[in-house]
């Protein structure tokens, strides 16, 4: 007798189980976190590119903009997790510490960090995308392209990503011109269309006349255009704002990730993971190349873009030298993913000292 | 026939009035906006003003976010009577967070009951520090203190800019832009189990109180008002102007100082970029709302503080931009401004005859 209601009660308590799964996977609430506005045609607008094709997918989707890295992330992703959001993206650095704090209280709420490397706890991942892939391609145009051998880049923060994309495109360029020097202005900032413009002025005056940004507003470009310079679009097209300047641009797709992982929440299939994907897996985008550029160096780019994805090619190919001289990667050896996450120094090639 | 005339005397009445009639104007221009963007004008207040502050954590978070707006207000009221605008308390945020910060770095993973009050104490310091720089320049050198509390402003955020990407940045955070993380002891303490409100919020009552007494109940309240009124009747008056112009400033510095201290000993627990969601801004519209009185900066402190919260919540729940919280804060200054009119001025009643 009393096994008997155990047994049933126990059966009840599955069957209640399987029914409360089935009712949340089929309507799965995901929500976006922004550092800026959805309008700046960078970073916020190419991830809220990315939640309508969540939307498009069938789920619905919350999203809110313009959220400081101040001690007002952790309310905004607390009140997120307790209007019933399944999974919350977090979409800038800035919030890995409120992200993983929330989430040791929302055990049952996925969190997706960008750019981060916390994972506290079991339902937070992160991820981010290989765009140094990117810069191989645009060292490769900018290399072919430039007469005066001085490549200007306008770099935002002196952090291993931005590091490893400034090195990843100085040995693309080296590759096809190896009298290039890549010349640096740190701008300081993310977002910041004055002293963006004003920093790519700087590098045009020293000579620069390829344009290459790690920073994300469309000022460097349209600088660039003024000048009669060429430069690429950074996070989304840039092509319409500077036709003439735009050579092509890199530009972030987060779309089938946010589809794949809101996916992954209603099929019950979530699990914690630490994403890095490149052109191979579509995260990291090519734009249209600009009819400006020479038609054989086109197709070398296309073939280099099929080899990036394909991985018969890496960014990071030695023999690669440091500053100094010193062997970083030996021939025939790429750089494993260990050294380029904490990748801190400058290849040969690179002017100046990565500021302390 | 309505005609309008000039008081004889600005009306007390009016005065603490114009304020609500501010708030009430606020309200229905944005429930105008709300319309015209196309959301129904009542919910979309509801969801801005009453649903974030309904439940204990949201009345918690709306008391966390009006600390350190109070405090900073309490100390720009000090300035702002005695006639000298510091504009810069964003700045003395700042710097105040910055020494503080460094004092908590050096207690980092040690344990002890004073290293609070040392850090602390070391915020406001850093506060009165930087407020001292407009305040001398003003009184030894006649320069104008808008100006310069305004571009201290800036560089106070370059410097901690330059601290947490280079010397201070946490060795084990891969060169991002932050430091590590204060030992708990110093971290102010939370109140409640789960909520954020910590006991920053009893250094901003404190200074409620120590700012009504020295206003209404002391010599210095006294001249600080009559400079206020005009500086000549305190120059004929003997007051020592440079003293009181140094004074202001410190005390606002000290304020502001503290209120940095209480979001990164607070909510945040380190030093990154981002510590100050421009409170030192916001809080200007707080003092003038609640008319450079004590208790009407407490009041206003909340209701500027519920359009941050506001704002989350109806763009959570009805995609509201979240930049209408800014148009809020706007309208709720250029209303006040707007209606001080009334202060001066009277519509009066005259009948068609003759």
């Amino acid at each position: 007798m009393h096994k008997i209601f155990i047994r049933s009660f126990v059966s009840s308590l599955v069957l209640l189980f399987t029914l409360t799964v089935a009712a949340i996977a089929k309507d799965v609430k995901a929500a976006f976190v922004y550092i800026g506005p959805t309008g700046d045609h960078g970073w916020t607008y190419q991830h809220d590119v990315g939640r309508k094709a969540v939307e498009a997918a069938g789920f619905k989707t919350t999203y809110v903009e313009g959220v400081p890295e101040s001690a007002d992330a952790e309310r905004v992703l607390r009140q997120l997790a307790n209007s019933g959001h399944d999974i919350i993206f977090t979409t800038s650095f800035g919030y890995m510490n409120p992200t993983n704090k929330v989430a040791k209280e929302f055990p049952n709420v996925k969190f997706e960090h960008a750019t981060g490397y916390k994972r506290e706890h079991a339902n937070v991942s992160t991820y981010a995308a290989r765009f140094y892939e990117g810069r191989t391609i645009l060292g490769t145009i900018a290399g072919t392209m430039t007469k005066s051998n001085v490549i200007g880049y306008v770099a935002s923060f002196p952090i291993p990503e931005v590091i490893r994309g400034i090195n990843s495109f100085t040995l693309a360029a080296q590759k096809v011109n190896p009298n290039i020097k890549t010349k640096i202005v740190w701008a300081f900032t993310w977002y910041d269309p004055g002293k963006e413009a004003e920093a790519a002025k700087a590098l045009i005056d020293q000579g620069a006349d390829v344009i290459a940004q790690h920073t994300d507003s469309t000022a460097i470009v349209q600088m660039a255009e003024k000048a009669g310079v060429y430069a690429f679009g950074q996070a989304s097209d840039m092509d319409k704002f500077a036709p003439k300047a735009v050579l092509t641009s890199v530009e972030n797709n987060w779309g089938p990730y946010y589809v794949d992982r809101v996916k992954a929440v209603a099929n019950g299939t979530w699990n914690q993971k630490d994403t890095w994907h490149g052109i191979g897996d579509g995260m990291v985008v090519i734009s249209d190349l600009d009819s400006q550029m020479p038609a054989d160096l086109r197709s070398k780019v296309k073939k280099l873009q099929a080899d990036l994805a394909s991985g018969k090619v890496h960014s990071f190919t030695g023999p690669i030298y440091d500053q100094k001289g010193n062997l970083m990667v030996a021939e025939g050896k790429t750089a494993d993913d260990g050294m380029l996450a904490g990748m801190m120094t400058y290849v040969k090639g690179v002017e100046g000292d990565i500021p302390k | 026939m309505i005609k309008i005339v000039k008081r004889d005397q600005p009306s007390r009445a009016i005065f603490f009035f114009t304020p609500v009639l501010a708030i009430f104007l606020t309200l229905v221009a944005g429930g105008l906006i709300f319309f015209i963007l196309g959301f129904k004008p009542f919910e979309a207040l509801k969801f801005f003003f009453i649903v974030p502050i309904a439940d204990k954590y949201g009345f918690s978070e709306l008391l966390l976010k009006a600390t350190p707006l109070c405090l900073i207000a309490i100390g720009l009221s000090f300035c702002f009577k005695s006639n000298n605008w510091n504009i810069g308390a964003e700045g003395q945020l700042t710097f105040g967070a910055i020494v503080s910060g460094g004092v908590a770095l050096l207690f980092y993973e040690q344990e002890g009951f004073y290293i609070l009050p040392i850090v602390i104490l070391a915020g406001a310091i850093g506060g009165m520090l930087y407020a001292s720089i407009p305040a001398i320049l003003k009184t030894y050198f006649n320069t104008n203190e808008i100006l310069v509390s305004l571009m201290l402003v800036y560089v106070s955020k370059l410097i901690l800019d330059y601290l947490v990407v280079g010397p201070w940045s946490n060795p084990e955070g891969f060169n991002f832009p932050e430091t590590r993380q204060f030992s708990d002891s110093a971290k102010l303490p939370l109140l409640f189990e789960g909520l954020r409100i910590h006991a920053g919020i009893f250094l901003a009552l404190a200074a409620v109180v120590i700012s009504w007494f020295v206003f209404y109940k002391t010599y210095l309240g006294f001249q600080m008002k009559v400079s206020g009124f005009s500086l000549k009747t305190a120059k004929y008056a003997g007051y020592k102007g440079k003293k009181m112009i140094i004074l202001v400033f410190l005390i606002s510095g000290a304020c502001a100082g503290l209120a940095g201290v209480g979001e990164i000993t607070g909510p945040i627990g380190q030093l990154h970029r981002e510590i100050s969601p421009d409170y030192g801004f916001t809080a200007i519209i707080v003092a003038f709302l609640g008319r450079l009185h004590p208790v009407g900066i407490i009041f206003a402190s909340l209701v500027v503080a519920i359009t941050y919260l506001g704002a989350e919540t109806a763009q959570i729940f009805m995609q509201i931009p979240k930049y209408t919280g800014q148009v809020f804060q706007g309208m709720i200054l250029f209303f006040l401004l707007a209606s001080d009119y009334l202060l001066f001025f009277k519509f009066k009643f005259i009948g068609s005859k003759k």
